[in-house]
C-alpha cells in the first residue's frame, strides 16, 4: 500500500524532481512506472524506501506514515518492502545462499527458519543448484533473480524494482518480468520502474507515466505512448 | 553473536595490513603511556618512602636551659605543615650519637654541652618543606636547621613534571589511538559501504550493522593492549636492572613489575577496549545515515 499526496521533492542543489505527485497503489496491484530519463521515477522509489524525505506533501507506505516516522522505525518499515536494483547489488564476497541468509539474520530469524525459507526462495527463482556460487560466477539474469529472491526473503508485502531489466538482454528481461508477475499473482504488490516499452505493452498491467516530476497518465492495459 | 564475531574477524583478515598497523600504533601509544605512568608511579613511590623520613632537626640556642628550650615546642607545633615535634635534649642526642658511632673512642669523651638541644620535626607535605623550615628557623631560640630540603625539592619537582607529562601524554595518545582505530575501521567501512547500504535497504537496524565493526575494533584494541602489556614488561625489567646497577645512593628504589602487573594489565585492556570500540563507533557513525 502506497499513498503519495501532493508530494514535492526538491533536492539540496535546487533540482525540483517532483512537483506535486499523487499516486495510490493498493495491496496486490502490479504497477509499471514509466517516463523519460530524469523525470523523477527513481526519486519516487527513494521516497517510498525512506532513503529521502519529501519537501512537501504526505507519504504513506504499508501503514507507516513516512512524514513523521521515527528513525528507529525505518528498518521495520523497510522489512515490509523488497527492493530490487538495476545493478543487482549483491554482496560480492558472499555466496548466493549467504546473500539471501543475511537478510533474515538482520531481522533476527532463527537458523532453521532461514534455511527453510532459503530453499523455498532458491526454488522459486530456479537457482537451487547455484546456491554456493559467488555473484561473479552467475549471469546477469541469474544475479537479478538472486536479488529478487533476496527482496522476497522477509516475505514483504511489496516489491519495489528500479529498472530491474536495465542491464539484461530482451529474453532475460522477459524472464524477470514474468517472475515478478508470478510473485504478484501470489499476493505481493509490485512496483516496477522500466524503459522497456514492448514489455510494458505485452504485460497488460497498470501503467503510470511521469514527465518532469508530474504524473501525466495512469491507465490500465499498458501502453506507453510517450516518445523518449 | 557468532555472526558478529565472524564478520568482525573476517573484516580484520580482509584488511590484514591495515589491521596490523593499527595494532602496532595502539601498542606504541600504550607503551608510551605505560612508560610514563610507570615512571610517575615509581617516583610517587620513592617520594612516599622519602616522606616517611620527612623530618628535619631544629637546633636550639645553647644559652637556653633545657626547660626554656622545651617551652618552644608549642611555637614549633603552631607552624603550618608541622605534624609532630619531638624534643631531644643534648644528653639524649649525645647518647644517640655514641650509639651510632660506638667504635669511635674520641667521641666517648665528648661532653654533652658540646651539643645543642633540638627538636626532631616531621612535616605533612614534603613539597612545602622549604617553607616550613624557614618558618621554624624564624622562631626565637632556633639557631640552626639541618634539613635535606634540596633532595626533597628535587623529587617533588621531578614527580610533578613526570605526573603532568604522563597525564598530558595519556590524554593525547588516547585521542591519537582512537583516531587511528577510527581510520582503520573507516577504511573497512569504506570498502563495505555498498554492503552496509544493502543491509540498511533490507531493513537491518543500525545495531546489526554496527556490531561487526565494534567487534573488529575491540579485537584490535585488546590484541594491541595484550602485546603492549608484555612488551612493557620487558622494557620495565630492562630499565629497572639498569637503574638498580647504577644506583649509588640507595635513594632510588623500584616497584617490581609483578606488583603492578594485574592493575596494569587491566588498565591496558580497558584502554585498548575503549580505544577500539570508541574508534569503531566514531568511524561508522556517518555510514549509518542511509
Ligand atoms: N541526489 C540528487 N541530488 C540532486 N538532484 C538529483 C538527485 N537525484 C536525482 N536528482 C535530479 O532529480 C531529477 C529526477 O531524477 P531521478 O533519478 O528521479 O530520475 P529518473 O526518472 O529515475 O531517471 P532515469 O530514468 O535516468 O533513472 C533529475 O533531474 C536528477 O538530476
Ligand atoms: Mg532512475
Amino acid at each position: 500500500m502506497v499513498r503519495l499526496i501532493d508530494v514535492e521533492m526538491k533536492y539540496g542543489n535546487g533540482t525540483e524532481a517532483l512537483k506535486g505527485v499523487n499516486l495510490r497503489i493498493d495491496d496486490g496491484e502490479f504497477v509499471f512506472l514509466v517516463g523519460a530519463s530524469g523525470s523523477g521515477k527513481s526519486t519516487i522509489l527513494k521516497l517510498i524506501t525512506a532513503e529521502i524525505a519529501p519537501t512537501k506533501g504526505r507519504l504513506m507506505v504499508n501503514g507507516y506514515n513516512l512524514n513523521n516516522i521515527r528513525p528507529r522505525q525505518v528498518p521495520h518499515m523497510r522489512r515490509t518492502l523488497g527492493v530490487v536494483f538495476q545493478d543487482f547489488r549483491l554482496i560480492e564476497k558472499k555466496t548466493v545462499k549467504e546473500n539471501l541468509a543475511f537478510v533474515m539474520r538482520a531481522v533476527g530469524a532463527s537458523k532453521r527458519e532461514t534455511r527453510r525459507r532459503l530453499d523455498y526462495m532458491l526454488g522459486l527463482v530456479e537457482l537451487t543448484d547455484k546456491g554456493d556460487c559467488y555473484p561473479y560466477q552467475l549471469s546477469g539474469g541469474e544475479q537479478q533473480r538472486v536479488a529478487i529472491a533476496r527482496a522476497l526473503m522477509n516475505n514483504p508485502s511489496m516489491i519495489v524494482a528500479d529498472e530491474p531489466t536495465g542491464n539484461l538482454d530482451p529474453d532475460r528481461s522477459k524472464e524477470i518480468m514474468t517472475l515478478l508477475s508470478r510473485i504478484n499473482d501470489m499476493g505481493t504488490t509490485v512496483l516496477v520502474v522500466t524503459h522497456e516499452k514492448k514489455l510494458v505493452d505485452s504485460m497488460n498491467k497498470r501503467v503510470v507515466a511521469i514527465r518532469d516530476g508530474v504524473i501525466i497518465s495512469d491507465e490500465m492495459g499498458g501502453y506507453y505512448n510517450e516518445k523518449d | 553473536m557468532g555472526y558478529y564475531l565472524g564478520e568482525g574477524l573476517r573484516s580484520i583478515k580482509n584488511h590484514a595490513m591495515m589491521s596490523f598497523s593499527a595494532v602496532c600504533m595502539i601498542v606504541g601509544c600504550l607503551l608510551i603511556m605505560g612508560t610514563f605512568t610507570l615512571l610517575a608511579v615509581n617516583l610517587e613511590h620513592m617520594l612516599g618512602r622519602l616522606e616517611a623520613e620527612n623530618e628535619f632537626l631544629a637546633y636550639i640556642d645553647e644559652t637556653y636551659t633545657t626547660d626554656q628550650a622545651k617551652a618552644l615546642e608549642s611555637q614549633v607545633l603552631a607552624v603550618e605543615n608541622v605534624s609532630s615535634a619531638e624534643f631531644v635534649t643534648r644528653e639524649q642526642a649525645l647518647e644517640q650519637y655514641r650509639q651510632d658511632r660506638q667504635d669511635n673512642e674520641l667521641l666517648s669523651e665528648l661532653p654533652a654541652s658540646a651539643l645543642r638541644d633540638r627538636f626532631r620535626i616531621r612535616v605533612h607535605e614534603i613539597g612545602q618543606m622549604e617553607d616550613t623550615v624557614a618558618r621554624v628557623r624564624a622562631i626565637d631560640g632556633v639557631v640552626n636547621i639541618s634539613a635535606q630540603v634540596e633532595v626533597a625539592q628535587g623529587f617533588v619537582l621531578v614527580r610533578n613534571i613526570a605526573g603532568g607529562v604522563a597525564l598530558v601524554l595519556v590524554a593525547v595518545l588516547l585521542l591519537v589511538s582512537i583516531f587511528i582505530i577510527s581510520n582503520t575501521v573507516r577504511l573497512a567501512t569504506f570498502y563495505r559501504k555498498e554492503e552496509i547500504a544493502i543491509m540498511k535497504m533490507c531493513g537491518a537496524t543500525n545495531a546489526f550493522v554496527r556490531w561487526p565493526f565494534v567487534v573488529e575494533g575491540a579485537v584490535l584494541g585488546l590484541n594491541g593492549s595484550l602485546l603492549a602489556f608484555f612488551l612493557q614488561w620487558g622494557i620495565y625489567q630492562f630499565v629497572c636492572s639498569a637503574v638498580i646497577q647504577s644506583n649509588g645512593l640507595s635513594l632510588l628504589t623500584v616497584i617490581p613489575y609483578a606488583d603492578m602487573a594485574r592493575q596494569l594489565l587491566l588498565t591496558f585492556l580497558g584502554t585498548g577496549f575503549v580505544i577500539g570500540v570508541g574508534g569503531s563507533l566514531l568511524a561508522i557513525r556517518k555510514f549509518l545515515q542511509v
